[in-house]
């Protein structure tokens, strides 16, 4: 088949329907560019409220967790072995909070290639002083360096600095807590835990994560601050936090090292599957959009190509009786509308770039997110790989029905009827 | 002899379904010998222009069989079909039908440009040497619709000649066209004839037209008579 003849022929009647055609175009430049515009934008709001949660959750957490004993004695008795026991007023044991031989499992982690890093942590409940009145919180102990490089705490220091917490004896203080207990940067705080020790710290910096629950209660100090107020040795690790290169396999990962470690663990899909489900949710919205809006102007193209060939009519006669087959007839007014929807799409694809980075320099300010200046935007090539592959689609699919319809006209009526 | 013969049918009949059954063509039986100049003639619903479309491969609706160039064309694709009009049938119509969105020129090279044997620049100097023969060349670059109904029908002509046809079929050429034009184009028709051998079926109702061609198929009633 001579595909240059045909998009010759093609081009020629596009051409003499100018206006029409360029409708037609700008339909789908239209739908393209806001499907890429809503897309981008829905995203880049998904992953700022993701991050808002994910970002401060690990990937797999490993922690002993307070539950009644899988193996109870009763299931090592030969005799009853065979039998269904019924066991009541089971109390949960209490292994201790601190992870087992923490040290070694570290270093473990530290080598497995799936890991990025490893951050240990201590918390442990306690009591803000202040005057005669307590306040009730948790202390994280956290090893500064690493917790940073997971999870970016800097981002949400409204005053001070992180890495000031390497000094003995330091605190960083949500905000909700300073607020009530009128301390500032440089303050002393005194500190109860739940054993009864006493410990005064110096706030090097106030955080504040958006979420007034976590503000009210929450504070950082140092691993081996932390480690000394609860009095236990540098081997007190209550929680080992680690972020995966693979986010996904997560919940592989949490499953393979309970099994290895012997300890409990979770995902962060798990910790957060409502957040998984909001993001889907908006995701399948604004494709759900961005599809209707394509066939929308699919129509259009279906309805443009439809009247040419009422108008060209003649032309597809003598095509025919020259010596084009149906299938050349074809092609001609599916390369219409293929030239329609690649024409239209590729504009589409610019538009929706332009009006991505019109609504990134949008200001958004919120108090719950420091580091958000103006609305997120997602920039994702994929989207536009999608964009123009779904325009090309529709705009064949309502290319292929006149085409067809095209290629069954009967010359013979059409020049035996003039 | 027998390779003389550029068309030939064997017991062609076609029906017309619409609004009831009839019987438009009765086992035509008929043969047409190059170098020929044919015209049909008959009243009005005789059945001639249906028998011109069966002939031009366009309608594939009728009973017996049709042979080009001793070649059966009946039963062939729309695919197979579509290059033997290409290749070996040129028309001519009542109806210039020129494609108004393309030049005089590019009108006459279409069906040439679809055959694909010869590249553009030598179908251009074809196309040009079958303008200068009907006097045309100076109309090439100019669009269909700034010509008039006999220069219309010229470069129809043109393009009919294109790839040099075994025949040249025509539907009332001169039905349009008022007594100078018509003449102008059987001059036409009748040089081809007479210089190049070109064969020629040309349905018409114009009787001195018929009356000049070389061999007149005279039908009636869905037979031919005579």
């Amino acid at each position: 088949m001579n595909f240059k003849l045909i998009l010759n022929i093609a081009f020629h009647l596009l051409q003499a329907r100018l206006k029409q055609t360029i409708v037609a175009a700008v339909g789908v430049t239209f739908s393209i560019a806001m499907f890429i515009a809503l897309v981008s934008f829905m995203n880049g709001l998904n992953d700022l409220l993701d991050g808002l949660m994910l970002n401060r959750t690990p990937h797999v957490l490993l922690y002993n967790e307070i539950k009644p004993s899988e193996n109870q004695p009763i299931f090592l008795s030969k005799e009853f072995k065979n039998k269904t026991n019924f066991i009541r007023s089971i109390k949960p044991k209490d292994i201790g909070k601190s992870i087992y031989n923490s040290k070694t499992i570290i270093a473990v982690l530290k080598k497995d290639t799936r890991v990025i890093d490893v951050a240990p942590k201590v918390t442990s409940p306690v009591f803000f002083n202040s005057g005669t009145i307590e306040i009730s919180g948790v202390i994280n102990g956290i090893d500064v360096l690493s917790e940073e490089k997971l999870f970016k705490i800097s981002d949400y220091i409204v005053d001070g600095n992180v890495t000031d917490l390497l000094q003995n004896n330091s605190i960083i203080i949500g905000k909700g807590l300073s607020d009530k207990m009128l301390l500032s940067k440089g303050d002393i705080i005194k500190i109860t835990t739940s054993k009864g020790n006493l410990a005064s710290l110096k706030i090097v910096g106030i955080s504040e994560i958006g979420i007034a629950e976590i503000d009210n209660v929450m504070s950082y100090t140092s691993l081996a601050t932390a480690q000394k107020i609860v009095g236990e040795s540098t081997n007190y690790i209550t929680d080992i936090q680690i972020n995966l290169y693979d986010r996904t396999s997560a919940p592989a990962v949490a499953k393979e090292f309970r099994n290895t470690f012997n300890l409990d663990t979770i995902d962060y899909q798990t910790a957060n599957s409502q957040f998984e489900t909001g993001s889907t949710v908006r995701s399948i919205i604004s494709y759900a959009v961005g599809v209707v809006l394509l066939i929308v102007a699919g129509f259009g193209i279906y309805n443009i190509l439809n009247m040419m060939i009422y108008e060209k009519m003649d032309s597809i006669a003598i095509l025919k009786a020259t010596g084009f087959s149906g299938n050349d007839v074809q092609w001609i007014f599916i390369s219409l509308s293929i030239i329609i929807g690649l024409a239209g799409g590729l504009f589409g694809l610019l538009f929706g770039y332009i009006f991505s980075s019109i609504i990134d320099i949008i200001p958004f300010e919120t108090a719950s997110l420091p580091t958000v200046k103006t609305y997120p935007i997602n920039y994702n090539p994929l989207y536009y790989g999608i964009g123009i592959t779904f325009a090309l689609f529709t705009t064949t699919i309502a290319g292929l029905f006149p085409a067809l319809k095209a290629s069954k006209i009967d010359p013979v009526e059409i020049i035996r009827g003039k | 002899m027998e390779n003389n013969v550029i068309l030939e049918t064997k017991g062609l009949s076609k029906y017309f379904y619409d609004p009831v059954k009839f019987q438009v063509l009765k086992e035509i039986e008929m043969r047409i010998n190059y170098g020929e100049f044919v015209s049909i003639v008959g009243k009005s619903g005789c059945g001639k222009s249906t028998l011109l479309y069966l002939l031009s491969t366009m309608d594939t609706a009728y009973d017996g069989q049709i042979y080009i160039h001793n070649q059966l064309v009946t039963g062939k694709t729309d695919r197979e079909l579509a290059l033997i009009r290409n290749e070996k049938i040129g028309f001519v119509f009542q109806f210039h039908y020129l494609l108004a969105e393309y030049n005089v020129l590019k009108n006459v090279m279409l069906p040439g440009m679809k055959l694909g044997k010869y590249s553009d620049q030598e179908l251009e100097n074809r196309a040009m040497k079958h303008l200068k023969t009907l006097d045309m060349e100076d109309q090439a670059l100019k669009m269909p619709n700034q010509l008039s109904g006999g220069q219309k029908q010229r470069v129809a002509i043109a393009r009919a000649l294109i790839n040099d046809p075994l025949i040249i079929m025509g539907d009332e050429p001169t039905g349009n066209l008022d007594k100078k034009n018509s003449d102008l184009v059987f001059d036409i028709f009748n040089r081809l004839t007479q210089e190049e051998n070109q064969t020629l079926l040309v349905v018409t109702h114009d009787t001195d037209f018929a009356n000049r061609t070389t061999r007149i198929i005279t039908m009636e009633d869905g037979k031919i008579i005579s």
